[in-house]
């Protein structure tokens, strides 16, 4: 498959601090990716400058073999989808309402169908008139999610397999809305959709993602698929605890952190 | 994939948006309520002219009529009643929609042209133009005086309107607690600059800049309302044009962008439609404050808060609110006149004080 996005030693400085430094990162269609690391890894800087939001300092993102920034806001809107961490609305728009945003320029009508498939899958069929303030964190980042699909769908209808970026998607869902997101975005990779998420939960990031890209203090720590990468020395480098890696019985890795107390004492 | 397959089954009244009132029947009852304020509006005032004679005094049956109460009619309904009514509505609707778009701009329902400074700075302006023009140093331009006063006005209200969004946007970001201070600050700076206008003016450039402060319609004359009309029409045609942008907007700056919205060009356009509405009305009727505020929030209410109806919606009621509040304004205290600013404000504060209480329960400044 080809690469939908291709950055090339991406650096970011804001001031005299170095935020990201020398990462090259290459997603094929159909392909998942998760981007793991510790707080301040520069993870989120990484995700908007995939996104267009952030220009580099230096080095380059080509989507879908042209410069990121020749597109215009509504062409990069039709190849990527941005689902951000908080998203934060005052007025009383209501969950189809926002979810119907997603869908550009498109009426309600034409965009319907759209919309209340998003709704269905994200399991908020029965929220659609609700406003989005009155709604949990959980249910309006699931609202946000929808809205992102109908982003999505729309513009791969039209230009083809296209990039979906989640930065920490699963931050205030409960543990089944969790895996439903998962699947919901494993789902768009089987299509041809290219999936990058940042994801704290380090099981949950494994499970998703058949390939992890580990970031530490704004440097390329790893990247490989993830029983190479989620090894005891690797989480003892970078998160600085000492983990127990077991295997499922499917193959695919659990971590199983211990405390701290055995880093330090060596047990 | 799952998508598409549930759609068509549900109930069509169910549809995206259309828990919402229909855009056409907003508009419709809007305009009815519009024409009937305006009849009240021609009616009474100082020299009233009763229901029965208005068909005769509008000229419905011919100009000619030989009845000298007829006659008197209609000089005062066309040369001062109609025009005046016709600049209050568009002063009315300008305000409102500048208030429309500034909260859509700064994601805020508290945003009001006149609260935060804008309405000021473009009266300081205004002022600073009279003072000018009348000086030794500004006589050459004397006779464009009344071209002036709109253009000052509007480059005032777009200074402050930018040093604004300058002052409290950071990062993609507004605070909301940095913006409203700011508009305090950029308030008092103008009204500081008013106040040693008003120290070196003269009797007669007191009372004209006088007129800026309290906000009053009876200025009004078909010059001014012909003035008005444009920037009406070419708002409302903008508005349309921006009223997608704006509702990405309230995701905020970086997830308006990710939607596809030219965030840095719809900031632009809004801010120079905020300055140009609010500008223009504010060189015709002064500084009227809370119209802006008061009037979105009460349709958001009712319609909803997608712009695509809001903003023409905010045209119509807040010339409806307008219209009545300066008929009031015009009767209650007949001859006299009671400063429209005087009205609006007592409506609208209290309605200002409603939003921040049930604010305070949603979220901290």
């Amino acid at each position: 498959m080809s690469a939908v996005i291709k950055a090339q030693a991406l650096s970011k400085r804001a001031g005299s601090a170095t935020l990201l430094d020398g990462v090259s990162l290459t997603v094929a269609a159909g392909e998942i990716v998760a981007i793991v690391g510790p707080n301040g890894a520069g993870k989120s800087t990484l995700l908007r400058l995939l996104s267009g939001d952030l220009r580099p300092s230096e080095g380059e993102v080509r989507l879908k073999q042209r410069d990121i920034r020749s597109y215009k806001p509504r062409e990069l809107a039709a190849r990527r989808a941005m689902l951000s961490q908080h998203v934060n609305v005052t007025f009383p728009f209501t969950v189809a309402e926002i979810v119907l945003m997603g869908a550009g320029d498109r009426s309600a009508r034409e965009a319907g169908a759209l919309v209340d498939a998003a709704l269905h899958e994200v399991g908020l069929d029965q929220f659609r008139e609700r406003q989005l303030p009155t709604l949990s964190g959980g249910e309006q980042q699931r609202t946000h999610f929808a809205r992102v699909l109908v982003q999505l769908a729309c513009g791969e209808a039209a230009h083809g397999p296209g990039l979906l970026l989640l930065d920490e998607p699963t931050s205030s869902l409960d543990l089944r809305h969790q895996i439903d997101l998962v699947e919901a975005a494993r789902r768009r990779a089987a299509g041809g959709t290219a999936v990058i998420a940042i994801l704290h939960d380090l099981n949950l990031a494994i499970r998703f993602a058949d390939r992890l890209v580990v970031l530490n203090k704004g440097k390329l720590a790893a990247d490989g698929p993830r029983t190479e990468v989620v090894t005891r020395e690797t989480i003892r480098d970078i998160f600085e605890i000492d983990a127990v890696v077991h295997q499922a019985d499917d193959g695919v890795p659990y971590v199983l952190p211990q405390s701290m107390r055995a880093v330090e004492t060596g047990i | 994939m799952s998508v598409a397959i549930e759609a068509e089954a549900r109930d069509p009244r169910r549809r995206t948006g259309a828990g919402r009132r229909p855009t056409s029947l907003v508009i419709a009852v809007l305009l009815i309520a519009l024409a009937a304020i305006a009849t009240v509006a021609l009616a009474v005032g100082a020299a009233g002219i009763p229901p029965s004679r208005l068909p005769a005094a509008l000229g419905f049956f011919g100009k000619t009529t030989a009845d000298a109460m007829a006659a008197r009619d209609q000089l005062v309904l066309w040369s001062i009643r109609i025009p005046r009514i016709a600049a209050t509505a568009m002063v009315g609707g300008l305000l409102a929609a500048a208030g429309a778009i500034m909260q859509g701009l700064f994601r805020n329902p508290l945003a009001d042209p006149a609260l935060v400074g804008v309405s000021s700075g473009g009266a300081f302006a205004a002022a600073s133009a009279i003072v000018f023009t009348d000086s030794r140093f500004g006589e050459t331009l004397r006779f464009l005086q009344t071209e002036l006063l709109p253009l000052a006005a509007f480059a005032g209200s777009l200074a402050t309107t930018a040093l604004l969004y300058g002052i409290s946007s950071r990062a993609g970001r507004t605070s909301i607690a940095i913006f409203l201070l700011a508009g305090v600050a950029i308030t008092a700076i103008a009204n500081a600059g008013i106040g040693l206008l008003v120290f070196i003016a003269d009797d007669r450039q007191l009372r004209d800049i006088t007129f800026w402060l309290l906000g009053s319609m009876s200025g009004a004359t078909w010059t001014k309302a012909a003035m008005l009309a444009p920037i009406l029409i070419v708002g409302l045609a903008a508005c349309t044009f921006i009223a997608r942008g704006l509702d990405l907007l309230v995701l905020g700056e970086a997830d308006a962008f990710h939607g596809g919205v030219d965030v840095e060009r719809l900031k632009r356009i809004s801010i120079v439609m905020v300055s140009a509405l609010t500008g223009v009305a504010v060189s015709i009727s002064g500084v009227i404050g809370f119209v802006g505020i008061v009037v979105p929030h009460l349709l958001r209410l009712v319609i909803g808060p997608a712009h695509r109806l809001l903003l023409p919606a905010s045209v119509l009621l807040g010339a409806i609110l307008m219209v009545g509040a300066d008929t009031l304004a015009r009767t209650i205290v007949a001859p006299a006149e009671m400063p429209i600013g005087i009205l609006t404000a007592a409506v609208g504060a209290p309605v200002f004080l409603a939003i921040l209480l049930r604010q305070r329960g949603l979220a901290s400044l």
